[in-house]
C-alpha cells in the first residue's frame, strides 16, 4: 500500500530511540585508542638520537627544527652529535608519521596523546627541554618490536629507552652507525652522515622476489 | 468596568479578579488581575517553548542514537535557558539595507499568535482565560496572523533567500488554510458549538475517533502552518540557509525561535482539545490538567518523530498535497458528518452517545477507504514518467562494454 | 493588469549550508525554476600538483589523503599505483589484497556519507546521515588500528603497505562484516522505500548516457545513467582481477538511480572485503625501497583507479630527480561537476540542492 514506506522510515527511527547511544561524552569517557595512533606529543630518546636529522628531512612540511654540533670525541669514532635544538612545530604538524619511520635509530617515536591545545601558536613549538623531560609513552606506529612485545602506550609505564628495542626493518639493517651503548655487532665506520647519504641513494631496491623483502609482524 | 464582560464570565478569572480586589479598587483590580493572567500566559507559552525544544533536541538525539544536550543542569534540562542567554547576549544584526522598522516589528507579530492561541484553550476544567463562544473562529483568525509576520520578516530582511522563504512559507500558509478550517467545521457540527470547552465536554467518545480524518488534515495542516518536516519548505534550511529568518540574530532570533515552537506547544494543546478529548481522563475535576499536558506531551512527541524521520517536499509538491489530497479529504469528510449528524441527531440537535459510535465506525471506514483511494490518485499524479522500475545489478566482465 | 516579474539571481555558496565545502553557484531563478547556471570553484585550491612537484615520492602521499579526504586510502591507493608504474616494480601480493581491502572498506565509508548528505539536503534533519556515520566510525577505529590516523591516513607507500596489519586487526573487522549488512539494512529500510524520497529524486535531474559519456563523467555517476564502466573490472589494478563482483547500474540516471547505485556499491564492497578476508595469505607488505629513489629521467606514468566518486587518476613524470617534473591529478569531482548546468535548469531551487548531492562532490577534490 502506498505509504507503508513511510511507516517503515518511523519504525526504524523508533527503533533506534530505544537504543543505547553510539556517541561517547568525551571529557568523562574516551574511546579506547589503539596503540598505533599517531599521537601528539612526540617520544624521543636523547640517548639513541645522533643528530643524523634524518627526521627534519623526511618532514614534507620541514617542521622540524635540528641544531647540532660534534661533540668532544669525534664522530669518527661512533659518537654522537649533541644537540642543542630539537623543535617540532606540531601546530603546523599533519602527524603523518614519516619523521619516526625515517629514523635509523629507533630514537623518535609518535606520542599517544592529543590533547595538546595552546592559546598561540608559539606554544605549540616543542623544544628540545619538553622532549627531554616528557612522560614516555611512546606508539607503537611503524615500530613492530614494541607491538609484537604486546606493549600498549596508553596502559603501560613509560619505556625507558634501553626497553623500547630495534625495530627489525630491512633497509634500517643497512645503517653504518649502530648504537654506541649497544655491543653494536657489525657495525662499520661511525659516520652518520654517510648513513643519510645512503638513504638517498637512487638504489631501487629489489622487487616482490627479492630476498630482502621486510620481516613479517603478523 | 461592568463585570458581566465576557472575560470576567470565566472562572480563573474572577478567581484572581476576587483575590486582587480585596485590596484595590474595583476597575485597578479588573486590570490588574488581566495583567496577572497576561503574565502567566506569555510565560507559559515561553517555558512551554522551552521545554519543547529541550525535548526535541534531546529526542531527536536519541533517534540520531546520539544523547543530545547533556550539560548544562540535570540531564542538560537548563540547555535552552542556556542558548536563550548566549542569544541575548549576541549582537544584535540589523542589515544596513533593511527596512528597519518591519524588520523589528516581525519577530514580535510572530510570537503573538502562539500567545494569543492561548487564551481560549481550557487547561482544565473552567480553567480557561477566555471561553469564547467562537473559540475556534477565534482560533483560526490568529493564526493566520503568523502569514504576514512571515511576509514581514522576508521582505523586510532585503535578503533573496529570506525572500524566497516568505514566499514559500505564504503561499504554504494559505494553502493549508483551506482544508484545516473545512475539517474543523465537522468538529464544530458533531460538538455543535464553537466554544472549545463545549468541544472538550461533548467528546463522549474522542474526535480522535469520530473524526479522524479531520485528525489528519488537520495534523498535517498545522504541521505545515508550523514549518515543521516534512513540510518546511519556508526555512528548509539545506536549501534556503534559514528561510525567512535568514538575516536574525540575537533577540530577535530568539524571539523567532521562541515563537516557532512556542507554536509547536499550543497547536499541540488545541489538537489535544479538539480531537483527544481535552482534560477529560479519570479524576478529570482534580487531575484534568495532568491528563490535559500528559495528551500535548504525546501529540508534541509525535510533532517530534515526524520530523526526525522525514525528508521534506517539495514546493509543487507540497501545494499539490494540499490542493489534491487534503482539500477533497476536507470536503467529504464535511459532506460525511453533516449527513450523519442530520440523520443521527435528536428532536433538539443534540447527538447521544450511541451516535457518536456509529459516526466512528462509518468515519474510520471511510477515512481508510479515502485516504487509499486519494493516495493512489496522487502516486499517478506526481509519479514521474521517464521512470521504469527494476534497475537490475548488472554483472559483467573485464572488456565487456555496454 | 499583467505583474510584472525578473528572474532574479542568488549566489548559492560559497557559504551555504548545502554545497559540500566552499563551492559557489551563481544560479538564475524565475521564481522556483533555475534559467542559467555557472558554477564557480576555487576557494579550496592548496596547489597540490605544484606541492608536489618539491616533495619526494613518499612524502607526496600526504598530499593524496587530503584530495578527497573522506577516502584517503583510495587516493593513497592511486597515487601508488602511479609510482610503481613509474618505477616498473610490482607491490608483494599480500599489499596488494591488503590495499584492496581497505580500499573496500574506504569506498563504504565514502559512500555512506554521500547517502547521508544527499538525504541530508533532502531534509532529513540528519537521520541516515547519523546513522552512517555511526556505521563509518567503525570503519575509522579499524583505520586507527591499522595505521595510527583515521581520516588522513598515509596508510600506503609506493611499494605496498607501510606496515601489516596488528593481531587484533582481523577479529575486529570480522566483527565489522558482521555488524555492517544490518546497519546498513537499517539505512535502506529509512529511506529506500520511503515515498517522500521517491517523488523527491525518481525522474529527478536526469543524465542520459550520451551526455555523460559526452562530459567525460565517471563513477556512480556514469553507472547510474546505464553505463556498466568500472576500472576495477575494465583495467583491473591490486588484487580486483582475483575477486568477483557486479557493478550495480541505474536505468535513468536521475538522482534515485545515483543513490541507489551508491547504496548497491555497499553491498558489492562488502563481498569484495569478504574476499579478501577469506584469500589473504602472509607475507611481505612492502618492497624494499628506500625512503627516497629516483626513477629514470624521461619515465612517466598514469596510473588510475575506481575511486569513491570516479575515476581517479595521477600522471606522473620524472626528470631523474628525487621528486617528480610534474603530477596531474585527473580528479572525479571536477570532472562530474561539468553536468551541472545540464542537470539543474529547468528544475527547481529544491532540486538543485538535491542533484548536488546525488553528485557527491569533494571541494577538497575539486580545487585540489
Amino acid at each position: 500500500m502506498y505509504g507503508m514506506g513511510m511507516v517503515k522510515g518511523l519504525l526504524v527511527t523508533l527503533k533506534n530511540l530505544t537504543k543505547r547511544p553510539f556517541t561517547v561524552q568525551y571529557p568523562e569517557e574516551r574511546l579506547k585508542q589503539h596503540p598505533r595512533f599517531r599521537g601528539e606529543e612526540f617520544v624521543w630518546y636523547e640517548e639513541r638520537c645522533t643528530g643524523c636529522a634524518s627526521c627534519a628531512k623526511f618532514c614534507p612540511l620541514g617542521i622540524i627544527k635540528i641544531v647540532t654540533s660534534p661533540s668532544e670525541t669525534a664522530p669518527a669514532q661512533g659518537d654522537k652529535y649533541l644537540l642543542e635544538v630539537f623543535d617540532i612545530d606540531i601546530a603546523r604538524c599533519m602527524f603523518c608519521g614519516l619523521c619516526v619511520e625515517a629514523c635509523p635509530y629507533d630514537a623518535l617515536f609518535m606520542g599517544s596523546g592529543f590533547e595538546q591545545s595552546q592559546y598561540s601558536r608559539k606554544e605549540m613549538v616543542i623544544g628540545i627541554d619538553q622532549l627531554r623531560q616528557a612522560d614516555k609513552h611512546p606508539s607503537t606506529f611503524f615500530r613492530p618490536q614494541l607491538e609484537s612485545a604486546g606493549y600498549d602506550p596508553h596502559q603501560g609505564q613509560p619505556l625507558h629507552w634501553k626497553d623500547v628495542g630495534r625495530e627489525s626493518w630491512r633497509w634500517h639493517q643497512h645503517e653504518k652507525a649502530g648504537m654506541r651503548l649497544e655491543s653494536a655487532a657489525g657495525s662499520g665506520n661511525g659516520d652518520p652522515i654517510e648513513a643519510v647519504d645512503d638513504l638517498n641513494s637512487p638504489d631501487l631496491g629489489g622487487t616482490a622476489e627479492d630476498a630482502g623483502a621486510p620481516e613479517q609482524t603478523q | 468596568m461592568s463585570p458581566d464582560n465576557v472575560l470576567y464570565g470565566t472562572p480563573v478569572y474572577r478567581f484572581v479578579y476576587e483575590l486582587v480586589g480585596t485590596v484595590l479598587p474595583c476597575w485597578i483590580s479588573y486590570v490588574a488581575a488581566g495583567l496577572v493572567i497576561m503574565f502567566i500566559l506569555v510565560n507559559a507559552v515561553l517555558m512551554g517553548a522551552a521545554v519543547f525544544v529541550f525535548a526535541e533536541r534531546r529526542l531527536i538525539g536519541r533517534f540520531h542514537n546520539r544523547i543530545g544536550p547533556n550539560r548544562w543542569g540535570p540531564f542538560g534540562t537548563f540547555q535552552p535557558f542556556a542558548d536563550v542567554l548566549k542569544l541575548i547576549f549576541k549582537e544584535d544584526i540589523t542589515p544596513a539595507a533593511a527596512d528597519k522598522i518591519v524588520f523589528l516589528a516581525a519577530p514580535i507579530v510572530m510570537l503573538a499568535p502562539a500567545i494569543l492561541m492561548l487564551a481560549v484553550v481550557p487547561f482544565a476544567k473552567n480553567t480557561a482565560l477566555a471561553d469564547l463562544n467562537v473559540g475556534i473562529l477565534y482560533i483560526l483568525a490568529v493564526t493566520s496572523l503568523s502569514s504576514v509576520a512571515i511576509l514581514m520578516a522576508g521582505w523586510s530582511s532585503n535578503n533573496r533567500y529570506a525572500m524566497f522563504g516568505a514566499a514559500r512559507g505564504v503561499a504554504v500558509l494559505i494553502s493549508y488554510e483551506v482544508p484545516v478550517v473545512l475539517c474543523l467545521l465537522g468538529v464544530v457540527m458533531v460538538a455543535g458549538s464553537m466554544s472549545l470547552a463545549d468541544v472538550v465536554e461533548a467528546q463522549a467518545v474522542p474526535f480522535l475517533l469520530v473524526q479522524p480524518l479531520a485528525l489528519f488534515v488537520f495534523l498535517a495542516g498545522v504541521s505545515a502552518e508550523l514549518n515543521r518536516t516534512p513540510f518546511d519548505v519556508a526555512e528548509a534550511e539545506s536549501e534556503l540557509v534559514a528561510g525567512y529568518h535568514t538575516e536574525y540574530s540575537g533577540v530577535k532570533f530568539a524571539l523567532i525561535q521562541a515563537a516557532e515552537f512556542g507554536g509547536v506547544v499550543t497547536a499541540s494543546m488545541v489538537v489535544v482539545t479538539l480531537f483527544l478529548g481535552g482534560w477529560a481522563g479519570p479524576l478529570a475535576d482534580y487531575l484534568g490538567w495532568f491528563w490535559f499536558l500528559l495528551k500535548v506531551g504525546a501529540v508534541a512527541f509525535i510533532f517530534i518523530w515526524v520530523r526526525a524521520t522525514y525528508p521534506r517536499l517539495r514546493i509543487d509538491q507540497l501545494m499539490a498535497f494540499a490542493w489534491k489530497f487534503l482539500l477533497p479529504l476536507s470536503i467529504i469528510n464535511l459532506f460525511a458528518t453533516s449527513l450523519e449528524v442530520f440523520f443521527l441527531r435528536d428532536s433538539q440537535g443534540v447527538l447521544a452517545t450511541n451516535d457518536l459510535w456509529i459516526m466512528t465506525g462509518i468515519n474510520l471506514a471511510l477515512g481508510a477507504g479515502c485516504i487509499a483511494l486519494f493516495g493512489s490518485m496522487i502516486r499517478e499524479k506526481i509519479k514521474p514518467v521517464t521512470w521504469q522500475p527494476a534497475a537490475g545489478t548488472a554483472s559483467l566482465t573485464v572488456g565487456e562494454v555496454t | 493588469m499583467p505583474i510584472h516579474t525578473e528572474p532574479m539571481t542568488i549566489n548559492v555558496g560559497p557559504q551555504h549550508p548545502s554545497t559540500h565545502g566552499v563551492f559557489r553557484l551563481r544560479v538564475t531563478f524565475d521564481g522556483e525554476e533555475i534559467l542559467e547556471v555557472e558554477p564557480v570553484f576555487g576557494y579550496l585550491h592548496r596547489g597540490t600538483e605544484k606541492l608536489a612537484e618539491e616533495r619526494t615520492y613518499v612524502q607526496i602521499v600526504t598530499l593524496t589523503d587530503r584530495l578527497d579526504y573522506v577516502s584517503s586510502m583510495i587516493n593513497n591507493q592511486g597515487y601508488c599505483l602511479a609510482v610503481e608504474k613509474l618505477l616498473g616494480v610490482e607491490p608483494p601480493l599480500r599489499a596488494k589484497w591488503l590495499r584492496t581491502m581497505v580500499a573496500e572498506l574506504q569506498r563504504i565509508a565514502s559512500h555512506l556519507m554521500g547517502i547521508g548528505f544527499f538525504l541530508q539536503d533532502l531534509g532529513t534533519l540528519g537521520t541516515p546521515l547519523m546513522y552512517g556515520f555511526r556505521t563509518r566510525e567503525k570503519i575509522l577505529d579499524l583505520f586507527e588500528m591499522l595505521c595510527g590516523a583515521r581520516i588522513t591516513l598515509t596508510y600506503m607507500r609506493p611499494g605496498g603497505v607501510f606496515s601489516d596489519t596488528p593481531p587484533d586487526f582481523w577479529p575486529a573487522l570480522e566483527n565489522f562484516m558482521q555488524e555492517l549488512p544490518t546497519e546498513i539494512g537499517e539505512i535502506e529500510q529509512l529511506v529506500m522505500e520511503n515515498e517522500i524520497v521517491l517523488v523527491r529524486t525518481k525522474g529527478v535531474s536526469p543524465l542520459s548516457p550520451e551526455m555523460a559519456i559526452n562530459c567525460s563523467v565517471s563513477g556512480p555517476v556514469l553507472r547510474a545513467s546505464g553505463i556498466a564502466w568500472d576500472w576495477r573490472k575494465m583495467e583491473p589494478y591490486d588484487a580486483y582481477e582475483w575477486v568477483d563482483f557486479d557493478v550495480p547500474v541505474g536505468a535513468n540516471g536521475d538522482n534515485y538511480d545515483r543513490f541507489w547505485v551508491r547504496m548497491q556499491e555497499i553491498h558489492q564492497s562488502a563481498r569484495i572485503i569478504h574476499q579478501c578476508m577469506e584469500h589473504i595469505e602472509p607475507g611481505p607488505v612492502r618492497l624494499d625501497l628506500p625512503l627516497v629513489f629516483r626513477p629514470e629521467p624521461g619515465a612517466e606514468a598514469y596510473g588510475r583507479v575506481e575511486a569513491s566518486k570516479g575515476e581517479l587518476a595521477f600522471y606522473m613524470l620524472s626528470d631523474g630527480g628525487v621528486s617528480p617534473y610534474r603530477c596531474k591529478i585527473r580528479s572525479p569531482s571536477l570532472i562530474n561537476l561539468t553536468v551541472t548546468e545540464h542537470l539543474l535548469v529547468g528544475w527547481k531551487l529544491a532540486d538543485m540542492i538535491v542533484t548536488l548531492g546525488s553528485l557527491d562532490i569533494n571541494m577538497g577534490e575539486v580545487d585540489r
